[in-house]
């Protein structure tokens, strides 16, 4: 991941990282501020629950800024933060028991019937016909009929921009697993979009 | 020949372009003769654009006043425990 994609302009983790635990708490709270709508996006687009969310954004800047002194600075402050924040987010998905998930590194069962009935192209820019709000609820209800697994793996790959081997060792699954289950949620989720915003009057092509 | 459903199942690493140019041109070959296969492609693009250039959105305030909070309770302990040298 390059900085840029994580870190707001004008933002230098590194040095702010090493204030931090110097024990410069401006220095922290800049780090804070940097990601924190990160983090709540993040902790939302797991739990998808208001108040879950709410807990995992606290409880995952007051861990960091109590373990800071273990973070070694290997790897990046942000992925670091968003390891801590999965952790928080899945024990609580947990907890609602709404995780009816498969077993790990289950083979991704490409029924053609399931994964790709909708083929049609969309319409051009689908976006501008609908409002911000609307555009967001769109998506955000796309991403929920996503079984945790995949939605899981899909908001870390796709959405945070995390690599194939930093979402395997956040979620604490192998690399294999992490491919097809992102596979699985892009072909979902594909699917699930096509029926919005496919080009009226352009249906199926014909099934593969 | 590569079929459908063996590109379906490469289909990450091909759009992720995680593969050599080789392997990359049998499934080039495979898109550009399949119509299916080319929405398919297309529209998972575009399903990956329309999730990338959404920006988070702003914290609710009272979520975010009470994350602040919390933030400085904490801060406040710490400098208690262990004053500045």
């Amino acid at each position: 991941m390059t900085p840029t994609a994580s870190a707001p302009s004008g933002f230098d983790e590194s040095t702010l990282v090493a204030q931090a635990k110097a024990g410069d708490q401006n220095a922290f709270s800049e780090l804070v501020k940097g990601y924190e709508r990160k983090i709540y996006r993040l902790a939302k687009n797991i739990t998808r629950n208001d108040e879950d969310a709410e807990d995992v954004l606290q409880d995952a800047f007051l861990k960091a800024y109590e373990h800071l002194d273990s973070f070694k600075g290997d790897s990046k402050f942000y992925t670091w933060i968003v390891r801590i924040a999965v952790n928080e987010a899945l024990m609580r998905l947990r907890k609602r028991k709404t995780d009816r998930s498969v077993p790990l590194d289950e083979p991704v069962e490409l029924g053609e019937e399931t994964v790709t009935r909708e083929i049609a192209v969309w319409e051009d820019n689908p976006e501008q016909r609908y409002s911000k709000e609307e555009w967001r609820h769109i998506l955000d209800e796309a991403v929920d009929t996503l079984k945790p697994d995949f939605r899981t793996v899909f908001v870390l790959r796709d959405i945070e921009e995390l690599s194939t081997e930093e979402t395997a060792e956040t979620l604490g699954i192998s690399i294999p697993a992490v491919k097809s289950r992102l596979l699985r949620a892009r072909l979902a989720l594909r699917e699930r979009l096509t029926r919005q915003f496919k080009r009226k009057g352009e249906d199926l092509l014909g099934n593969l | 020949m590569v079929t459908c459903k063996q590109f379906l199942q490469e289909l990450n690493a091909y759009l992720d372009e995680s593969v050599d140019p080789v392997t990359k041109q049998h499934w080039q070959d495979h898109v550009n003769e399949c119509p299916n296969c080319f929405v398919i492609v297309d529209t998972t693009k575009k399903t990956l654009e329309v999730y990338k250039g959404v920006e988070p959105q702003t914290i609710p305030e009272d979520v975010r006043s009470r994350l602040w909070a919390a933030l400085e309770r904490k801060m406040a302990a710490k400098k208690q425990k262990q004053p500045q040298a």
